[in-house]
């Protein structure tokens, strides 16, 4: 600090930040991409451990046998959800308490602020149905959930059999000590949330359910079935959550020890795993893993059915059977012992999982990037916002202090009024308010005047105030104070570069994958736009391309080559048209926030720098 | 004896350490006897522990030449020579004995003592009698009740010393006259009565620990007693009481009344406390059985063995203590004991393909002969769902003799064992009930006309709300009830959100007692009466913050939660046996125009579950991470502060230092204009 209190050295500072800025900020955007690549070369990466003691030591021994019950059971249910044509909730109440369970019903009822045309849903009714497993001898203080959806078709059946074999296995032991809820939910998310919330006696997004009756204490953990096929030749692990969360490391440590154990291959993010890391191919690999995982958690969208839970602190992950060409397969046993034994680890904790890492990012099963190695990436982006920040900050008192060595200039160049600076970010931010409310709002109005069903109204009223927003009349201060001004742009883009480093640093650190993934794109142009006449459309062009709704559409493309299912440009279109519905009804169904923040925030940042672009 | 006893000794040491520390004040030679070891009491236990005490054996009773005929001899000579021992009045001298002395003491004393006294001594009548309920529940699963009771004919209200100890538990009388409790209550469950499976508990628990007590009115410091009752109750029964401190003892405005004599109804004699995480295990079983006049050796206590009654579903044994009438004018009181234990076996994890019960399945033992100290001695096996005899299940061996009970207002059918007949036994002379299932047990019930349930609600660790349902089933009576919920101080509860729901509507409540926390002293007490309309369900809400806990106020495993006690709900329940219009038809005509009295409502108490409530826990597996943050924080922060603050700036001459001078030599070196 003595480095700030002497002039001199302060003076040299400056000069240095000033005159090496352009080098400085690349080098830093240089270092923090690289950095990130990096994160997926394996001797960078950590190797996962079981840190939770109750779960490490101790050894299981699976007796789970009913593979072909469990069939059996799946026929049963197929044959009961064809005759219902929906979820056989008699059957299931019935089975479950020939079983020995204690079981109870919820029924509820959302209604969606929009069709959703790729679910085909609009009024949703429907049931859940759950079992408890009550441990003897338990206080009813502790629970462990495992659920199964009861999905359109013939999906998942597998996993309502399977489910039921093992409730009916569980039942007859006696080393339980927390009580078992088995699930089976209709509707999948929207069914979840609602036995969640009705569990938790909470109402966040409008539901209508029954009061629920029967509740075991605390979920600790919860385990989401999906299976399709009678055999297996994988088991796929999905970890992120609404609002990219995440569930502790441990819970999947015990889902990857105990797929060693019965020998089960396993993947994340449909992802086997490679043993060449070094080799080009073999780091691709890992990479492309860890950026589907960033795309994942940056989408916000729960990836499975466990995503909801981890909002009450119940870590949860879903495991999903994989039915592919290869020859080895899984039997419904070597599943349910899966399942048992993890069960049974479950049961052992003493505690709540706290002892692993909650923000991670998986570049395979066994490898893992805790928030202190990825988080700098983040950092080096970051501090090109500072560095143009302090370079305008320089910039704007350096007249200043030459206006006190006598040099006069124009009273209104020295401080531009805050109205002017007021103004264009105000108006931003209606704008941003509009594109939150009215695309839901008016969707009664649209599909008057124009021929579209209510969810094309609603994303293409979205994106129409999305592209209105870039034409609105930004040159207010030409109004209010005559000509813009140097030092006018300047101070706007100066509270705007600290206004996207405090955005990006908030979303990072919630949700990283999000920050990074706008950080990366946004930074840069963000950075280094100016109003100079030459190069006004090539910044135009820059800023568009890097503007949150195409970095959506870029993200997509980019996922979709990533799981290697490419699509065309139109295609990838289309994708975007269902994810901007998709997101606006996560929001009102989930209380996804990805959404609210890109309309509320970081659109209005971002159309404070078009803004500046088109400064006059 | 001495080696049977150890098991006792070792738990009455305990209490005897606390006994031992005061002295007597109606002891002549109090003094004296403190130095020689302690006070009469000490001597008692020190004599069971097999403790040398004392030397003054001058008055001891030598052996004397006749061998007692009494059960002492006999097989049962532990129980039945329970604590004979010697009168100790403030008029005598306390004789030390060592141990073996004192044991032939004890055997003589039935013939000893009316020559060696000034003044005979009453025999005390004391009176045992043992029962055990079986009953079949609806969902298959058995449930078991064993009762002892064992009454005491002696009355300690009068203040004066009682030593002479028959067939009640010593350990147990000296708690009761060292602490001058009137009435004492402790329960030890593992496990949670599951109301809507398995119907009404004969007698209900809460998860855990509870301990409830009545002190005379004669006690002053009713605080001092009760921490020292605890720990010394903690040792009788092995189990943590001696957690119970400040900070989880309530004291219930009306909840919690006496059960047995006595008017004193003022609360300041009253203390209730809960341990809801405490674990019952066979620790503390075996204390509990050593208080019985035969243990586990006779009578039904045989069936009491570990391994089979730890595998079932729920675990609840008992204590319950307090004066009753000595006889029906009522003008004596004596003491009561009953030694409850209740016991749920699970049909599933036993094995579904026989669906069959037996005593040996249940307890792998039979029953060969009733305890010779009983009075009476019987097992009762509920036969109420199986009117027409095998209809349900089948019973073997089978019995004629039957016995119909109103219990908890419902009329049932027993059929009885009489233990005490030769009848039961058969040829092989022993007991095994079998109660064999006919057909497919239907698991649907009627719900019990009241049961609770209770629930935290909400998310994330700042705030939460505690739930309570009342659930009233009866088809159209109201019925008031008694909720009394203790909340830890942890917990900030906010009273003003407190709502009373019934049907969607407010349910004001007519009676409301709350006691706020303080801070790492007491607990919240909420008491309130509430009226439950019929068929409703009652939903009692308030909402609550979580205190950030300093760092050393956690436990060990602070990510498991912190646990709050049971909510207690007191009420007089309207009877089924009124409700059911049906069941009248067979029955005179003028018996059902009004309800009997005793039928029409009964007593009930229902304990909600516990809840587990976790609380903002600091990461504590990382301090050194934390401190080394924290120091370089405040270092970095707090350091270049301060100096910007107090350094005084001054515009300094450029001089000639060291590095000016070396950049000058290289300047000219080349060739620029020196600095």
């Amino acid at each position: 600090m003595g480095l700030l209190s002497d002039p001199n050295r302060r003076r040299a500072l400056t000069s240095l930040v000033t005159r090496l800025n352009t080098p400085l900020c690349v080098l830093c955007y240089l270092v923090g991409v690289s950095w990130f690549m990096g994160l997926a070369f394996e001797p960078f990466m950590l190797r996962t451990y079981m840190s939770e003691n109750a779960m490490g030591s101790t050894m299981v021994e699976e007796k789970f046998v009913f593979g072909e019950r469990a069939i059996s059971y799946t026929r049963e249910f197929a044959g009961q959800k064809k005759k219902t044509g929906g979820m056989p909730v008699d059957w299931l109440v019935k089975t479950m308490k020939s079983r020995g369970l204690e079981v109870y019903t919820q029924s509820f009822s959302q209604t969606l602020p929009f069709p959703d045309e790729v679910k085909e849903r609009y009024m949703v009714r429907g049931t859940n149905v759950y079992g408890i497993l009550r441990a003897p001898r338990g206080p009813r203080t502790e629970s462990i959930v495992l659920s199964a959806p009861c999905s359109e078709g013939n999906n998942n059946n597998q996993a309502v059999g399977l489910l039921l074999a093992i409730a009916s296995y569980f039942r007859s032991q006696i080393y339980w000590a927390k009580d078992i809820i088995f699930l089976v939910n209709e509707h999948d998310l929207i069914g979840t949330e609602a036995w969640l919330e009705a569990y938790h006696d909470v109402n966040m997004t409008g539901l209508r359910s029954s009061p629920m009756q029967g509740r075991a204490g605390a979920i600790q953990a919860a385990l989401s079935l999906e299976l399709s096929s009678d055999v297996i030749t994988s088991m796929d692990v999905a970890l992120e959550g609404l609002n990219g969360q995440l569930p502790n490391l441990d819970l999947v440590n015990l889902f990857y020890a105990f797929c060693q154990k019965t020998g089960v291959l396993c993947t994340i993010q449909g992802k086997l795993q490679r043993n060449d890391w070094d080799t080009l191919p073999g780091y691709t690999h890992s990479l492309s893993t860890m950026l589907l995982m960033v795309l994942k958690q940056g989408s916000g969208h729960p990836q499975g059915d466990h995503g909801l839970f981890l909002r009450y602190h119940i870590e949860a992950v879903t495991m999903r059977g994989i039915n592919s060409f290869r020859q080895y397969k899984f039997d419904m046993t070597t599943v349910g012992k899966l399942i048992e034994g993890m069960f049974r680890k479950l049961n052992n904790l003493l505690e709540r999982f706290h002892q692993s890492y909650f923000f991670y990012l998986m570049p395979s099963l066994t490898r893992f990037v805790s928030i202190g190695y990825y988080m700098p990436t983040f950092g080096f982006l970051a501090l090109i916002l500072v560095l143009r920040a302090l370079d305008l900050w320089v910039q704007l008192s350096d007249p200043a202090r030459a206006l006190e060595d006598g040099v006069s200039e124009g009273e209104q160049d020295s401080s531009p009024s805050l109205l002017s600076l007021a103004t264009p970010v105000i108006i931003c931010h209606l704008t941003g308010l509009a594109l939150y409310f009215l695309p839901v709002l008016s969707q009664e109005m649209a599909i008057q005047h124009f021929p579209v069903s209510e969810t094309e109204a609603v994303v293409l009223t979205a994106i129409a105030i999305y592209v209105a927003g870039l034409a609105l009349p930004h040159n207010t201060h030409r109004v209010l104070s005559g000509a813009g001004t140097e030092r006018g742009w300047r101070s706007l883009k100066l509270f705007s570069l600290l206004y996207l480093a405090v955005l990006l640093g908030c979303t990072t650190l919630i949700n990283f994958s999000l920050g990074f993934i706008l950080a990366v794109t946004m930074i840069p142009v963000a950075a280094f736009i100016q109003p100079h006449r030459s190069s006004k459309v090539l910044h135009g062009v820059a800023l568009i391309l890097v503007s949150p709704a195409t970095t959506l559409l870029l993200s997509i493309y980019l996922y979709h080559e990533l799981i290697e299912y490419p699509v065309s440009l139109l295609e990838c279109w289309q994708h975007f048209l269902t994810a901007v519905s998709q997101g606006i009804l996560d929001h009102h169904l989930y209380g996804s926030l990805l959404y609210p923040l890109l309309a509320l925030f970081i659109y209005p940042c971002w159309l404070q720098f078009w803004n500046i672009v088109f400064w006059k | 004896m001495a080696s049977h006893r150890l098991g006792v000794a070792v738990f009455v040491l305990v209490a005897t350490a606390i006994l031992a520390a005061e002295s007597e004040p109606n002891q002549v030679e109090s003094e004296q006897l403190q130095d020689v070891g302690g006070s009469p009491d000490a001597v008692f236990s020190d004599a069971e522990g097999g403790f040398k005490t004392g030397d003054g054996a001058s008055e001891t009773v030598p052996g004397q030449a006749e061998t007692p005929p009494h059960p002492v001899e006999t097989g049962q000579a532990d129980s039945a020579g329970r604590r004979v021992s010697i009168e100790v009045g403030s008029d005598r001298v306390e004789e030390p004995v060592a141990d073996e002395e004192l044991e032939n003491l004890q055997a003589e004393f039935d013939l000893q003592d009316a020559p060696q006294q000034s003044e005979p001594v009453p025999i005390p009548r004391d009176h045992f009698a043992e029962e055990l309920v079986i009953r079949p529940l609806l969902s298959g699963d058995m449930y078991t009740s064993f009762q002892f009771r064992t009454r005491w004919d002696t009355d300690q209200h009068r203040g004066e010393k009682v030593s002479h100890y028959r067939l009640f538990p010593k350990s147990l009388g000296q708690v009761i006259s060292k602490f001058s409790v009137r009435e004492l209550h402790i329960s030890f469950t593992q496990g949670f009565w599951r109301t809507a499976q398995w119907g009404q508990p004969l007698l209900s628990a809460p998860p855990g620990a509870e301990l409830w007590v009545w002190f005379q009115d004669s006690v002053a410091d009713v605080d001092g007693a009760w921490r020292e009752l605890t720990s010394v109750l903690s040792g009788i029964f092995c189990a943590s009481l001696n957690f119970i401190d400040s900070t989880n003892t309530v004291q219930p405005s009306a909840s919690f009344k006496p059960m047995g004599l006595g008017n004193v109804t003022e609360q300041r004699f009253l203390r209730y406390a809960v341990l809801p995480r405490e674990i019952v295990c066979t620790e503390n079983l075996t204390p509990w059985k050593k208080l019985l006049p035969c243990e586990s050796q006779a009578g039904l206590a045989v069936l009491l063995k570990s391994e089979k009654l730890f595998h079932s579903s729920y675990h609840s044994q008992a204590v319950h203590i307090r004066p009753v009438c000595k006889d029906s004018a009522c003008r004596e009181t004596s003491w009561e004991l009953s030694q409850t234990l209740g016991i749920v076996f699970d049909l599933h994890a036993s094995g579904q393909s026989k669906r069959e019960w037996s005593l040996f399945k249940m307890f792998s033992r039979t029953l060969t002969e009733p305890c010779p100290l009983a009075s009476s001695s019987k097992v009762y096996v509920d036969v109420t769902d199986n009117p027409l005899g095998d209809e349900l299940f089948d019973l073997s061996p089978a019995v004629s003799l039957q016995t119909q009970a109103v219990v908890l207002g419902d009329r049932r059918t027993f059929t009885v064992y009489d233990l005490l007949t030769p009848e039961p036994y058969g040829p092989t002379r022993s007991l095994n009930i079998l109660l064999k299932w006919r057909q497919q047990v239907s698991v649907d019930m009627q719900r019990p006309v009241l049961h609770t349930e209770r629930y935290v609600s909400g998310y994330g660790l700042q705030t939460g709300e505690i739930n309570t349902l009342l659930y009233n089933s009866h088809p159209f009576r109201a019925f008031p009830v008694l909720l009394m919920e203790t909340v830890p101080w942890y917990l900030r509860l906010y009273i003003h959100t407190l709502t009373v729901q019934s049907k969607g509507k407010e349910n004001k409540p007519s009676y409301i007692h709350y006691l706020p926390s303080k801070d790492r002293q007491r607990p919240h007490l909420l008491e309130m009466l509430v009226q439950l309309p019929p068929h409703s369900v009652t939903k009692v809400t308030v909402q609550f913050e979580r205190a950030l806990l300093k760092w050393t106020e956690y436990t060990p495993d602070p990510n498991h939660g912190f646990y709050v006690s049971s909510s207690v709900v007191s009420a007089m329940v309207p009877s089924v046996v009124a409700m059911d219009t049906n069941s009248t038809e067979g029955r005179p005509l003028f018996t059902t125009l009004f309800h009997s009295t005793e039928e029409s409502s009964y007593f009930m108490r229902v304990y909600s579950e516990p809840l587990l409530v976790n609380l903002p826990t600091p990461d504590f597996s990382m301090p050194y991470n934390v401190i080394c943050l924290t120091c370089t924080v405040v270092a970095v922060g707090y350091g270049s502060l301060y100096n910007l603050l107090t350094r005084t700036f001054q515009v300094e001459e450029p001089s000639g230092g060291l590095t000016k001078r070396l950049a000058n030599v290289i300047r000219r070196l080349r060739g620029v204009p020196l600095l």
